[in-house]
């Protein structure tokens, strides 16, 4: 019961944040009704369209991990996006390097070596807010831009695909594929799926029964007290971003094994900023990510549908809602929380004490 | 004077002169970020600023035919822009990163939605005629923001309630005035000048607002304030240090250079493009952290 009802009032802000969103896109003129039926027929509509759900679901729940992690531990990891493109390539760099080894050894080490150097990656801001105190955000947001940067450096100038024109890498072996569903009629979801809530499990078990994830928590919600306990903060950080950086670079299975069999540059869809709202909305909770991929995998699927839909409007617009959601769920936790100090202090004066 | 030497003369000259005007408009979102921060709110959500005054801006300059219009209506929405944010941190005190962040997805969404509504496509404004911009020594109004920040800052009393609201806040308040309403305007007015730099980035330095345009620029702002530690002069001269990173990436864009014995190579024009960005991480990673930030910055109390 208590769960229901402490789920109720999130909820009751994502319905606002929505409804917000809703409101903003009347500005073109289109019927909210429109919009609406727009966005929930192309999210669920057919086979194909959940499908397409489906496969957004994967990185973001990958990408919400990734935000949350950091987040428990009251850091924010803007850099996902960087992340995720470093993970994307370094698997790919593997694939291409290595394409004799079997199955599912193949995709096992890929994906290992993929997740290192992503959490490499997401090490280099951790490190630097952990012993720097150079704000975490900044640096995240650079090192997405140089991410791009390099990764477009490595693809073109060394891993060009040489069969055509385009800008990507050459097509990995085999071994290396996972394939689509055949119930999903085009759209390219595979068990990479599978993978994601697993380890949305794995990541609610360490934060719960381990060790590290008690202190990352702690800090959390109290950094002073995690200081005077002796928690090593500063690798707590690190180890945050580490894991994160990881976890973003997970993304890259689903891309690079699962769907595209290559790197190609831009493929990503925003995931990693996407994984901000998703992570907001459940709390950084681990088990509750996935309700909140599905959500704004719905809602990005849906709004790709508005081109075709709506005159005026645009895919942009799932940008507007994802602001207007974490706006609404922000201000809620506002009056939550005004709401708990409200009654903290009747008990007092109920209580009789001082 | 050789025929070389005067030639590497103009170079640098011409050099200088696009550093000055490619750092005019993150002078100015510094300026923005510095009021704020100054008075103890983080504002993660320059760039957002930044883009809604650059389409303001070229949307305003578009429809009526006058640049100085489009500048008035990037600073008025930049501000705008600011009172939401500021109604958010200061009122109702939420996380300001979250709501910073949640700031920029709004305005990178609206603004290529409200181009499409507008123009029918996403990707940009309509191009400015030349007399719909404004020539390029209408960035000196940046320097001009400047002095007037730094002045107001040390010597007006709105200046001194401002410092308080960040540093001292219970002291302020003691003294009868509201630090929210402080808060509130520095805030605002900050966005406001923010949105300024994004209307020079969009009417002056181009011809009209491209999505996504500012490209990190109100992140590197934030950067630069970190660097000259919160005080005017010392983050203009960090703003420049960008600015020159960013001339720089323009020049030697497909430059061919020559080293020892002749060999010639061109440097990959994205490590070029990248420059900007690792020289704010490398400023960070040195260390010229957050040592000496507002003691109220970011505290929602």
């Amino acid at each position: 019961m208590r769960i229901i009802k402490s789920l109720l009032s999130p909820l009751l802000a994502l319905l606002v944040g929505l409804g917000l969103g809703l409101c903003v896109t009347t500005l073109s003129g289109e019927s909210p009704i429109v919009v609406l039926k727009a966005l929930v027929g192309g999210a669920f509509g057919s086979a194909y369209d959940f499908s397409m759900t489906l496969f957004y679901f994967g990185p973001l729940v990958f990408s919400g991990l990734a935000v949350a992690i950091p987040f428990r531990a009251g850091l924010f990891n803007i850099g996902a996006e960087g992340q995720l493109q470093i993970g994307a390539f370094s698997m790919t760099w593997f694939a291409l390097t290595f394409p004799e080894l079997p199955f599912p050894l193949s995709i096992l080490l890929g994906t290992g070596f993929g997740a290192l150097c992503g959490a490499l990656w997401g090490g280099v801001a951790g490190a630097i807010r952990a012993y720097r105190q150079g704000h975490e955000v900044i640096v995240t947001i650079m090192m997405n831009f140089l991410a791009s940067a390099l990764t477009a450096y490595l693809t073109l100038g060394f891993f060009r695909n040489p069969e055509n024109q385009n800008t990507e890498t050459a097509v990995i072996a085999n071994s290396y594929l996972l394939a689509p569903w055949e119930s999903a009629q085009g759209a390219p979801v595979s068990n990479a799926l599978f993978l994601a809530l697993a380890a949305a499990v794995v990541m609610h078990l360490f934060l719960k029964y381990t060790r590290w994830g008690y202190q990352i928590r702690a800090l959390g919600e109290n950094p002073i007290a995690s200081e005077e306990m002796g928690f090593d903060t500063k690798k707590l950080m690190l180890f945050s971003f580490l894991i994160a950086g990881a976890l973003a670079a997970l993304i890259g299975v689903v891309e690079v094994y699962g769907n595209a069999h290559r790197f190609r540059l831009g493929f990503s869809a925003d995931f990693g900023f996407m994984g901000i709202p998703v992570a907001l909305l459940a709390r950084g909770r681990p088990l509750l990510i996935p309700l909140s991929a599905l959500l704004f995998a719905g809602l990005h699927t849906g709004a790709s549908h508005l081109d075709l839909e709506t005159e005026k409007l645009t895919r942009e617009v799932s940008l507007v809602f994802q602001a207007t959601v974490i706006l609404a769920v922000s201000a809620e936790g506002f009056w939550s929380s005004r709401k708990r100090k409200v009654l903290l202090e009747l008990k007092k004066t109920e209580g009789g004490s001082v | 004077m050789t025929i070389e030497a005067a030639g590497t003369v103009s170079l640098w000259i011409a050099f200088f002169a696009s550093t000055l005007r490619v750092s005019t408009p993150l002078l100015l979102a510094g300026m923005g970020g510095l009021l704020s921060e100054r008075s103890g709110i983080t504002h993660i959500a320059l760039e957002g600023a930044m883009l809604i005054g650059g389409f303001s801006a070229a949307v305003f300059a578009h429809e009526w035919n006058s640049a100085w219009w489009g500048l008035g209506a990037g600073f008025i929405f930049g501000c705008l822009f600011g009172a939401a944010y500021a109604l958010f941190a200061v009122y109702l005190k939420t996380n300001q990163i979250v709501t910073g962040t949640a700031l920029n997805f709004f305005a990178l969404g609206i603004t290529p939605v409200l181009c499409k509504i507008f123009y029918d496509v996403t990707l940009a404004t309509p191009s400015l005629a030349l007399e719909q911009r404004l020539p390029a020594l209408a960035l000196g109004l940046g320097w001009i923001i400047l002095i007037l920040v730094h002045f107001c800052l040390k010597h007006l009393h709105w200046g001194l309630w401002l410092r308080f609201a960040g540093e001292r806040p219970a002291a302020l308040s003691a003294n009868g005035i509201s630090v929210s309403k402080v808060r509130f305007a520095s805030v605002t007015v900050g966005s406001g000048l923010a949105g300024l730099g994004g209307a020079l980035l969009a009417v002056c330095l181009s011809s009209g607002f491209t999505r996504g345009m500012t490209a990190g620029r109100g992140f590197m702002a934030l950067a630069a304030l970190i660097l000259g530690r919160w005080k005017p002069i010392p983050t203009a001269l960090a703003c420049l240090l960008f600015g020159a990173a960013d001339a720089l990436q323009i020049r030697l864009q497909g430059v061919e250079l020559s080293w020892f014995e002749g060999k010639v190579f061109s440097i990959p024009i994205q490590w070029v493009q990248a420059l900007p960005y690792l020289i704010t991480i490398a400023v960070l990673a040195i260390g010229l952290g957050r040592a000496r930030a507002p003691s109220a910055l970011g505290k929602s109390e």
